[in-house]
């Protein structure tokens, strides 16, 4: 490919970057409204500066950084295993999945196997993550429509059963801390397979209940349906992953993409929207659900005894080989990656995270034009996103 | 039927309303102060340092190493070694912490302080209930606030406390067993080389008697 091929692409591509641009009859007469950053609607400290022509929404620029806590940079100043409590807070919502990140790139880096008990042990507490990550973005989602508290409590009623799991395991409900690199930190506890297994069969009910006061609701359908479409192609152009993507029709999926883990031995779907609206997001939301349910009930029976840790792993002077690598996991929001460097020392030369939550926000304008201010708020909640994660 | 997804909804949420009148199990939140849920064995929140015996501060199993201070993440430990020693549960002279404090208000509780230890010597505690007005006074804990019994580890943790002592025991008993074997083949040796000092003794004795007595001849 040539020079000016490859600018021709380029240029090409940032075309179709450029958002649609409203008629606007008087540009003096525009109302313009910053929402934030202390806004019930935006899940954390989040301003989004809306030109408003009436009800319509004629500009949106939106301004993050609030929370931004060095992330990266702190993450180049100490240990590997030091940034492995901060992964925790990046996406607070889903610990466990930023955990596996993180030591999926590093046991790149490093060469370390993960023993089979660990995969399975992991593979359960990343899809437990899921089902409780969607049920509470589905809970937010309402929340944001009016419907104020019952979804969002039925929601974290099922959800203080999955953090219960995760404290008994790891010590913390949200904060777990627990892969390591080459495996996790302890093993099961006693009893906590038989109290998982109850509890996964439990599920299937919830999800029947979430539907039965939600699919077929006409408020909800009238507000959702054709509201923030998104097209396959701007969403590809844009990097959008996970539910979002793939309510746009798009299949993707990490997991099964990229086969990391033990993902493979298990059947499951991926299931695909076709409108890229809001009700398409809160459809899959609800699929994807069912179909965690559906691997955990194969992994939980299957689950090996052995080793939980890699033998070559040590929490002291751990020094990868210099090089590079990139770990990435289809997390309940999207691609998450960690991108890491090693010079031969102690700290990683170069430490970065490609967040989902970051990268699905950016088509929020695209998305938003031409809407009424009252649908910006549910678009914005139905990207699904943890500003912890946004400003890192 | 317009609104039959409505009146579906507003089924399932009464039947969860009456529900909750007839079962238990659909009651699922407990009123804090007055009831508490029991508590989960692997909880953790913030650090403390465990001693053995009666005695707290001698007894402490910390040998001021200083890793942890190391490797905290957000730096929260504060450590000043001692200048002299002490014996630790092998008896081998080590240091100890003349200050060993911990910021609770900056800890995260992501215990690698635990993992990272060598001596078993500090742990994850669970008591929660520690909101105070006095910021330094309140929430710096010194090694005199730190310091809880093996006793209690074994209350909190069970399972844990189980394993570190057996851990513990073992290490002990190896280096028992090889200082034994040490003290033996000490005592071995030092019998050897009296054996061949006393062979050797007797034989210059001899070559002297013989000499004298050569000597004598002459």
């Amino acid at each position: 490919m040539t020079t000016a091929e490859m600018k021709s692409g380029i240029d090409s591509g940032i075309k179709s970057y450029l958002p649609p641009v409203i008629e606007v009859e008087a540009e003096n007469e525009l109302l313009e409204v910053a929402m934030g950053p202390h806004h019930p609607s935006t899940h954390g400290v989040f301003r989004m500066d809306v030109a408003l022509d009436g009800e319509r929404v004629v500009r949106l620029k939106p301004v993050f950084g609030y929370l931004h806590r060095n992330h990266e940079k702190l993450a180049e100043g100490t240990t590997y295993l030091a940034s492995m409590p901060y992964t925790d807070r990046l996406d607070y919502f889903c610990s466990m999945t930023n955990n596996w990140a993180y030591a999926l790139a590093v046991e790149k880096l490093a060469g370390l196997e993960v023993p089979e008990r660990a995969e399975y042990i992991r593979v359960i507490t990343a899809e437990l993550t899921r089902v409780q990550n969607h049920a509470s973005a589905i809970g937010f989602l309402m929340q944001e429509m009016g419907a104020s508290g019952t979804p969002l409590m039925y929601a974290f009623r099922e959800r203080e059963k999955i953090l219960d799991l995760f404290e008994a395991l790891s010590g913390s409900r949200m904060m777990c801390n627990y892969m390591r690199f080459g495996g996790c930190r302890v093993d099961l506890p006693e009893g906590w397979l038989e109290r998982t297994k109850k509890i996964v069969a439990e599920l299937p009910r919830f999800i029947d209940e979430m539907e039965a006061l939600l699919t077929g609701n006409e408020i909800l359908m009238a507000r959702a349906q054709g509201v923030g479409v998104l097209s396959p192609e701007l969403a590809v152009n844009a990097g959008v992953t996970g539910v979002m993507l793939r309510a746009t029709g798009v299949n993707y999926d990490v997991r099964k993409v990229d086969h990391y883990g033990i993902y493979d031995r298990f059947s499951f779907r991926v299931p695909l929207g076709e409108h890229g609206d809001i009700y398409d997001r809160y459809m899959l939301r609800v699929l994807e659900m069912r179909e965690s349910v559906k691997i955990l009930e194969q992994a939980l029976p299957q689950i090996p005894d052995g080793p939980i840790l890699d033998p070559k792993s040590k929490p002291r002077g751990f020094r990868p080989k210099p090089g590079e690598a990139y770990g990435r996991i289809e997390a309940p929001k999207g691609e998450l990656g960690f991108y890491l460097i090693s010079d031969g020392s102690g700290n990683p030369y170069r430490y970065r995270v490609r967040p989902p939550s970051l990268i699905n926000l950016t088509i929020l304008e695209d998305m938003c034009l031409g809407q009424n201010v009252a649908d910006v708020v549910l678009i914005f909640g139905s990207v699904d996103i943890v500003l912890g994660e946004v400003d890192r | 039927m317009l609104g039959e997804g409505i009146l579906k909804g507003l089924a399932e949420t009464a039947k969860n309303f009456a529900g909750s009148f007839v079962s238990e199990e659909r009651l699922t939140t407990v009123e804090y102060p007055e009831q508490r849920l029991p508590q989960i064995e692997n909880t953790r929140d913030f650090p403390f340092l465990v001693y053995d015996g009666d005695d707290a501060m001698a007894g402490l199993r910390c040998v001021s190493c200083q890793i942890c201070e190391k490797e905290c993440p957000p730096k929260c430990i504060y450590i000043t070694k001692s200048a002299d020693k002490k014996p630790d549960y092998v008896g081998k002279a080590q240091f100890y912490p003349t200050r060993f404090d911990i910021d609770v208000s900056v800890c995260m509780s992501c215990q690698i302080c635990v993992e990272v230890c060598p001596f078993e010597a500090i742990k994850m505690d669970t008591e929660f209930e520690l909101s105070t007005e006095d910021r330094f006074g309140g929430l710096i804990l010194d090694r005199h606030k730190l310091a809880k019994s093996n006793e209690y580890y074994h209350q909190i943790h069970p399972t844990e406390a189980a394993e570190v002592d057996a851990r513990l025991a073992e290490e002990k008993a190896k280096v028992e067993a090889k200082a034994k074997a040490a003290a033996e083949a000490a005592a071995a040796k030092a019998a050897a080389d009296a054996a061949a000092k006393g062979t050797a003794d007797a034989t210059a004795k001899a070559a002297e008697s013989a000499a004298k007595s050569a000597e004598g001849q002459a």
